[in-house]
């Protein structure tokens, strides 16, 4: 008998092992599917619970069971402390926020109405939900190119020697860790329309035509605030790149050199091909973080004028707290998770077919 | 080099460190429990005397509070522990989250609209205290504004269906006017003591003003619901009451004219530059900052701001006005009521003493003791004297007070939202007010029908 | 003195470079001194006097905000939830993340996929089943702590059955449920951020550990960790920050006033209506203090990877 299931845990996992991607896509979406079905019937009871429960706890058995068979628990165990936690902290809000996204529900009453996938129709249709989408879209692209280009010319420039480098270094991790209060302030303050900094400087320059009240102008206030928002964002970006300078060898620079390369060769040669990998980490935890972004937008327009700065996460909020449509809420969360998801992996994809090639 | 990675190396290997942290762990938590109150003496309090626990956001009372509370052990023996958690996103997170798991403490507040509060009460984390206002000859009803209570009270045929009775106590109220820089006034050659009346007066002041070089109004409207509360404030003006909640009730479509008035007015106060620069993303704080630093003659915010242009300088000249007539023939009315209510939980193992302590809170004696330390408006209708003028003044405006948590029915959040982000965009020039009528009307007619289905 | 076109450029290059990160490093140095500028301002100042040093300078405000903001405890609070958290992620991250980058195991891919997910989809209504979670697994400890008191009382002292009691349903209990919450908080980024790192990381003086005969638990701890030292340096910069800076996630679990982090005490001048903007400013000066020294500390990591890269060349 345990021979047996030894085999069939062996075959099972030989198969999920050993199946294409589109298998596996085509195998995921089938689980959704079938998840979705009992959520039809069960979707209120403890048996949705229990399923849900049953199961996670059967995954990890069958995990379990597949690293016994492997030999491989040692390894496997090297994971156990995170997952734990993660199983704990995670999974439970993400089933209930599952549940939730699939009910018309207030918040507070105990009756909440289930209404299957309409909340995800009704955001489909939902135009606002779309501009605010393309809003954190914009602040995205600002941030993915003119951030990380800034953050990558200062690591650059502080990975060479220059003359007072760690002064630098110290002084570009002052915007992350200044509170969202001083930051809204300093640049209200820049941006305001009658005693603004800017305004201030284009009339000395005399560029009287160009000024305005940058942040309630339809026409300049996403960029604004994109701008505060890279500007608060590249230190960690700095950080994290000078980080992956710095564990290049310098050997291969010196192996470079006595092989004739100038700078631009041996940072084409040597430096990007080595970066490839802290690039995409970068590149994903900036399109992450700015598509998360909502605390600077917030405190600076409140999305507003009209919905010129409104961002999922700010009409999550609003659906949240101020219509009390939870369910909406959770359902909306979900999406742009998924979005978001779509996004990173595309990204991943497409930097490792560029090593590849 | 090698001798600084080493130790780095053994720092986060070793096990000596783990050891530390865990007596790090035990230190502060011996030393904490020192400091704590609840901690080792918990079993002897429950045997002393009763305990009641408030949960509540209200930051700038936080010292009051506390010394309302010290007196009240004092006085009574009963223990009251004051948990405050800010800012009020997070208070109400943790309250809504708190009566999920039905751990909500004996006293809270509740921020919110009248259907949020509904729903609490319907899910039993409200205690009704009718009873308690009505006895005596409804003594402690008596001692309140009637208008405060209202905000806590459901009426017997309420939408809600929740059954009839008073469930909060305010403890203080406020209400949403228009002031005006007197010394800005005289510079532009205007008499400070006459704000003016009407619609007609408030242009010319601000067309004088603007010659002078000074901004006309101010608020906090990138805060749309301030935008919200002038807007309704109009339209409560020019076509009355019953009007406005017909709209709502969806009998009368917002492309009726005197809608189209309404919006009007916002797009003639930016067509004019009668607005300070900036106000459609302009949050209160930074409003408040403006009009007490006199960049702006006028300025639309609440009685809270009292304390706080006091505090931002103290030397400035104002006075409180109701927002211009443009019907002269109806009344105005400006929004209002309890400024911060408290709810006894009902499923409180305290109720008794929880509704005493509230009882005595909104006495005359302690009310007066936080109007005067808070510089807020009490809630106790006895309470005179040392409350400031300009306070005073505000007071005056009780009179003409509504609010949404009154009414009988409200709009549906996703109009509400779409009129005030409208009536921005009317501001910054992308709509027109009849535009925004039909875009309103459309939308109402599609969200009444989603909810005839549900 | 002759200069050859090299130097020339040499110097050009070096000049503009310095002069691009003066002009960045004034737009990250202004706010600060803003701050700290307007910590010693008063309440009616602060908006009139631009000036950045103002002519009467309020040192009390400093002891001010410390006294009024009760800092004393919230400080020794948050020192120790960020020592505690950053602890246990670098922990824990590091373990999964070297497993993911360099060992084989069944379930690899589809586990590292899911922290990878838990990164990406916000939970916006999460907060709701975390509370209940929390204060489910506290009430079933609390009846667990009742149901086993009379057996305790039987062998141990009084007092110090009562005393443990408390400590762990007043203490123990809602400390450890913030710190868990907040390592699961970071773990994501970590992981995913440690793999990245491990991943680039040349396999051969694991290789050699490996034939020496360490433990796999032995070269994660004497040979991964110190190689990934910059890579670890980030992280504890980044959960510092992250748990120094936090205060919704305390609001929600924690329920009492002692146990709270120093957040707590910067609320007590942003009321709902009046923000008193010097104690604030004041307050938050005495916050960023100690995350600069932790940066200040750790950002010589992120540089000593030199040498982990000249051992392993």
């Amino acid at each position: 008998m345990g021979f047996h299931l030894a085999e069939k845990i062996k075959q099972c996992y030989n198969a999920l092992h050993n199946a294409t991607p589109k298998q596996k896509v085509v195998g995921t979406v089938l689980l959704l599917a079938a998840l979705e079905t009992v959520f039809l019937f069960f979707h209120d009871s403890a048996v949705f619970w229990i399923l849900a429960y049953g199961l996670v706890t059967l995954a990890l058995i069958f995990l379990v069971l597949a690293n016994i068979i492997k030999k491989s628990l040692a390894a496997f165990f090297f994971v156990v402390p995170a997952l734990a936690i993660f199983s704990i902290f995670y999974i439970y809000p993400f089933f209930k926020v599952l549940q939730l996204s699939q009910h018309a529900w207030d918040g507070i009453s105990p009756k909440m109405v289930f209404v299957g996938l309409s909340n995800f129709v009704e955001i489909m249709k939902d135009k606002i939900w779309w501009v605010s989408m393309r809003n954190a879209g914009y602040i995205t692209l600002i941030a993915l190119t003119f951030q990380n280009a800034l953050a990558l010319a200062l690591a650059l420039a502080c990975d060479r020697q220059i003359r007072a480098k760690n002064f630098y270094r110290v002084i570009f991790f002052i915007p992350p860790v200044l509170s969202e209060v001083v930051v809204g302030l300093i640049w209200r303050w820049i941006y305001d329309g009658d005693y603004g900094f800017l305004n201030y400087t284009l009339n000395l320059l005399g560029l009287h035509q160009l000024t305005h009240n940058w942040l309630s102008d339809p026409n300049t206030a996403l960029t604004c605030v994109a701008i505060i928002h890279s500007w608060k964002g590249f230190g960690w970006g700095f950080m994290i790149l000078l980080a992956g300078l710095q564990t290049i060898p310098k050997e291969l620079y010196e192996a470079a050199r006595v092989d004739g390369a100038n700078v631009w060769q041996s940072f084409k040669n040597v430096t990007i091909p080595l970066m490839i990998p802290v690039f995409v980490l970068v590149m994903i935890l900036t399109i992450l973080g700015s598509m998360q972004a909502f605390v600077l937008i917030l405190s600076m327009t409140g999305g507003g004028p009209g919905y010129h700065t409104e961002v999922p996460v700010t009409r999550i909020l609003a659906s949240m707290q101020g219509s009390s449509m939870f369910g909406y809420a959770c359902a909306q969360g979900l999406t742009f998770g998924v979005i978001l998801m779509m996004v990173s992996f595309a990204q991943m994809g497409i930097s490792r077919k560029l090593k590849q090639a | 080099m090698m001798n600084r990675s080493g130790i780095f190396k053994k720092t986060l290997s070793s096990l000596p460190l783990f050891l530390l942290f865990a007596g790090c762990w035990l230190l502060a938590a011996v030393f904490m429990n020192g400091c704590g109150t609840q901690g080792a003496q918990a079993p002897q309090a429950q045997a002393a005397g009763k305990k009641i626990i408030i949960w509540h956001w209200m930051t700038d009372r936080e010292e009051a509070f506390q010394e309302l509370a010290k007196r009240y052990e004092a006085k009574t023996g009963v223990k009251v522990v004051l948990e405050l958690y800010a800012p009020s996103d997070a208070y109400s997170q943790k309250v809504r989250a708190a009566a999920q798991a039905r751990a909500l403490p004996d006293i809270y507040g509740l921020l919110g609209e009248k259907r949020d509060f509904a729903a609490f009460i319907k899910a039993g984390h409200v205690a009704n205290l009718t009873g308690a206002m009505e006895a005596q000859g409804a003594a402690w009803k008596n001692l309140l504004y009637e208008k405060a209570l209202a905000v806590n009270e459901f009426k017997a045929d309420n939408p809600y269906g929740v059954e009839p009775g008073i469930y909060g106590v305010p403890i203080d109220v406020m209400n949403i006017q228009m002031v005006y820089n007197k010394k800005l006034f005289q510079k532009a050659g205007l008499d400070p003591e006459r704000p003016p009346k009407d619609w007609a007066e408030f242009v010319a002041d601000c067309q004088k003003l603007k010659e002078a070089g000074i901004q006309g109004l101010v608020s906090g409207w990138g805060e749309i619901w301030m935008i919200d509360c002038l807007a309704s404030n109009f339209a409560f003006n020019i076509m009355g009451p019953e009007k406005v909640l017909a709209t709502i009730r969806g009998e009368v479509p917002y492309t009726d004219p005197d809608w189209v008035k309404v919006f009007s007015l916002f797009k003639e106060m930016a067509d004019r530059g009668m607005l300070a620069s900036g106000i459609v993303t302009m949050v209160n704080k930074s409003a408040e900052q403006n009009f007490a630093n006199e960049r702006s003659a006028f300025a639309f915010n609440g009685s809270w701001c009292v304390n706080v242009y006091h505090g931002m300088n103290p030397s400035l000249e104002y006075g409180v006005m109701l927002p211009p007539k443009v019907n002269l023939k109806n009344p105005m009315y400006i929004w209002g009521g309890a400024g911060s209510s408290l709810l006894v939980n009902d499923r409180s193992l305290v109720k008794e003493e929880a509704i005493a302590f509230l009882k005595w809170l909104t006495a005359t004696e302690q009310q007066a003791y936080l109007s005067e330390t808070t510089r807020n408006l009490p809630s106790n209708r006895k309470v005179s004297g040392s409350i400031p003028a300009i306070l005073a003044d505000f007071s005056k405006g009780m009179d003409n007070v509504t609010h949404p948590n009154i009414w009988p029915v409200n709009e549906l959040p996703k109009v509400i939202e779409r009129f005030d982000k409208g009536i921005q965009s009317i501001i910054i020039g992308e709509k027109t007010p009849e535009g925004l009528a039909e875009e309103l009307a459309k939308l109402k007619a599609e969200e009444m029908a989603k909810k005839g289905n549900q | 003195m002759r200069l050859n076109k090299y130097t020339l450029t040499q110097h050009a290059s070096g000049f503009l470079i310095n002069v691009f990160l003066i002009i960045v490093s004034l737009t990250c140095v202004f706010p600060l001194l803003w701050m700290f500028g307007s910590s010693l301002k008063t309440q009616s100042t602060i908006f009139s006097d631009m000036s950045i040093i103002p002519g009467a300078m309020h040192w009390e405000n400093f002891y001010l905000a410390w006294t009024k903001g009760g800092f004393g405890v919230y400080f020794l609070n948050s020192l120790f939830y960020t020592t505690i958290v950053v602890f246990g992620i670098v922990m824990v991250s590091s373990l999964a993340a070297y497993a993911f980058s360099r060992m084989n195991f069944p379930g690899k891919n589809l586990l590292f996929f899911m922290f990878l997910a838990a990164m990406m989809i916000p939970l916006p209504g999460s907060f709701v089943p975390l509370y209940v979670l929390v204060n489910n697994v506290r009430n079933v400890l609390l009846n667990a702590m009742a149901a086993s008191t009379p057996f305790l009382l039987k062998v141990l002292p009084e007092n110090f059955v009562y005393g443990t009691t408390s400590f762990i349903e007043s203490q123990f209990y809602p400390r450890t449920a913030y710190i868990l919450c907040m390592i699961n908080v970071g773990l994501s980024f970590s992981i995913y951020m440690l793999k990245t790192f491990f991943d680039r990381m040349p396999k051969e003086l694991e290789d050699a550990a490996r034939i020496d005969g360490c433990s796999r638990l032995g070269i994660w701890r004497h040979v991964a960790l110190p190689l990934a030292k910059p890579a670890i340096a980030v992280i504890i910069i980044y959960n510092a920050l992250n748990v120094w800076n936090e205060y919704i996630l305390a609001n929600l679990i924690l329920s009492s006033k002692n146990l709270m982090p120093l957040q707590r005490g910067l609320m007590v001048f942003q009321g709902e209506h009046i923000t008193q903007y010097p104690l604030l400013m004041a307050g938050m000066t005495i916050t960023v203090v100690p995350i600069l020294i932790i940066y200040l500390v750790m950002q010589r990591f992120i540089i000593k990877g030199i040498t982990a890269g000249a051992v392993v060349g």
